[in-house]
């Protein structure tokens, strides 16, 4: 079964990510894909994540679907215009790629070539609207389509924006995205699961599927990190201390995403694992989970 | 205002170092303005370059003058007869001032001491900020008087992206996320409902831009009977 029709099978959905490296090789990201694969509806790839030049999101969706793995393209505004934008678009069809992740993208600022030219000729609303564009056959210039693809649109979300007006214009934002064709969000890491809650309360209604975001811990070390420099990532100090005082960072790490989920599991329609270099260990979160 | 910053003197020493006579020609309005390229720092500048040129023996002229508009034809020809004594001309203007002066002072190269930045304004504190991108096509009605064009790094024109921290830019924590700005002065002037708007993706202008005004065109002379 695909994404798409996992989507609208009504199951409890569940994605994992990949990020490539930098360089051509691939052997360990494919045995990790190898890993997950059958466990979840669908993997993510990233494009160039945080900014930084890396192997491209469209040739390892490629290499997944090889491996019959559903892969779900990312694909940010930063680096590319419109015209390029659409081309991968269609390259990506062509090269049997079903799920496209919309999304505006890091700053280049943020990355590892800090000098180039921030593109954002378009972003993740007006991206989304070209996807349905090109399903209908035509490009953004209203010419015909010789042959046309049929994506299924995603978008993201930040339910853990950190001021009202950050949230109101995030939830803003979110329905603009389903306007424009989103049929699934995959939110950023969720640790609070009161804030997740009151988040999804407020979106009650809108007529979209969402994945609550879900990362891997490795260390209290990284979650501060992440709390002074990841926007919408707040890890409560109760989780750092636990991570702090275990003798086993693995598996505390394992429990405690397998416990937000858990939490969640009534909440929204599925879950998005960013496991950021663990993935090895997704099987023991579902398994932990009773996914 | 045209906001511009006065290059580094070993740039400029580097530019100039081949002439002996150099005018250097301040500009009144923007510069001046944002206390980078008017009169007073014509008359530093100057006495900068004669001490270095001093120092390498050299026996220069280095002559001084600000005219009211570097970008206007009137008052560049009103020093064109100073100006032909020198081997070279140092422009304090904007970049724009500088293409004015060389555009109609063909023989004598025309440099630039100024690095020209942004159209912008002054908090009164020493610091200048980048409030517009002269995009040609202004959405500040529905922005609150707030331009995301010139003052969101990633220039987006339908809402925040999700990066920003307390209400500051994921770029830089000393700016402040335009859109949270927006959404601010939109509630204060009860106009959040122009958020909902949807925008069209920026028909991006073609360089370089000219502006016709048929309006201001001379009028051709009848021909004769």
């Amino acid at each position: 079964m695909g994404f798409r029709e996992a989507l609208h099978s009504g199951k409890f959905l569940i994605t994992a990510e990949i990020g490539p490296g930098k360089g051509t090789e691939t052997d360990e990201l494919l045995e990790d894909a190898e890993l997950i694969k059958g466990k979840v509806d669908a993997i993510n790839v990233t494009d160039l994540q945080s900014s930084v030049m890396r192997l491209g999101s469209m040739a390892v969706c490629h290499l997944l679907k090889d491996h019959g793995i559903d892969p779900i393209l990312q694909m940010t505004c930063r680096d590319r215009n419109r015209l390029a934008l659409q081309s991968d678009l269609l390259s990506a069809w062509v090269l049997g790629i079903r799920n496209v992740l919309s999304l505006t993208g890091d700053h280049p600022t943020l990355g590892d070539h800090p000098q180039s030219m921030p593109v954002f000729d378009l972003d993740s609303v007006s991206l989304l609207k070209v996807i349905k564009r090109l399903n209908e056959g035509v490009d953004m210039a209203g010419n015909q389509l010789k042959g046309a693809p049929d994506f299924l649109p995603g978008a993201v979300v930040n339910p853990g924006a950190d001021t009202e007006a950050a949230l109101e214009m995030q939830i803003i934002k979110m329905e603009k995205k389903i306007e424009a064709g989103a049929e699934f969000f995959q939110t950023q890491g969720i640790f609070d699961l009161d804030l997740f809650e009151r988040f999804m309360k407020r979106v009650e209604g809108f007529k979209t599927e969402i994945l609550g975001g879900i990362i891997l811990l490795k260390s209290a070390g990284m979650a501060r990190f992440m709390n002074k420099n990841v926007a919408g990532v707040f890890v409560p100090e109760p989780l750092i201390k636990e991570m702090e005082v275990t003798k086993d960072k693995v598996k505390t790490s394992v429990e405690i995403a397998a416990r937000l989920i858990k939490g969640m599991k009534d909440m929204c329609q599925g879950v998005h694992i960013m496991a950021i270099g663990w993935e090895k260990r997704i099987p023991l979160v579902l398994e932990d989970a009773e996914l | 205002m045209i906001v511009a910053e006065i290059k580094p003197l070993a740039e400029i020493k580097e530019m100039v170092k081949k002439y002996r006579k150099v005018l250097i020609v301040g500009c009144g309005a923007c510069v001046t303005v944002c206390l980078s390229g008017g009169k007073k720092q014509v008359e530093l500048l100057a006495s900068a370059l004669r001490t270095v040129k001093k120092m390498e023996g050299e026996d220069a002229v280095i002559g001084e003058r600000t005219i009211p508009r570097q970008c206007e034809l009137k008052f560049i020809e009103q020093m064109k007869d100073e100006a032909s004594q020198y081997e070279a001309i140092l422009s304090m203007g904007c970049g724009a001032g500088v293409q004015s002066i060389a555009e109609d002072l063909e023989n004598i190269p025309v440099l630039p001491a100024m690095n020209t930045l942004f159209i912008g304004a002054s908090d009164g504190r020493g610091t200048w900020i980048e409030l517009c991108a002269a995009c040609g096509d202004c959405i500040l009605w529905r922005t609150g008087g707030i331009c995301p064009v010139a003052r969101c790094a990633k220039r987006l024109i339908y809402g925040p992206c999700g990066g920003s921290q307390g209400g500051r830019c994921e770029v830089s924590k000393d700016n402040p996320c335009v859109w949270q700005q927006i959404y601010t002065r939109l509630m204060k002037l009860n106009q959040l409902h122009l958020l909902m708007g949807s925008s069209q993706p920026k028909a991006w202008p073609v360089h370089p831009r000219k502006l016709v005004r048929e309006d201001l065109k001379l009028k051709k002379e009848p021909t004769g009977v």
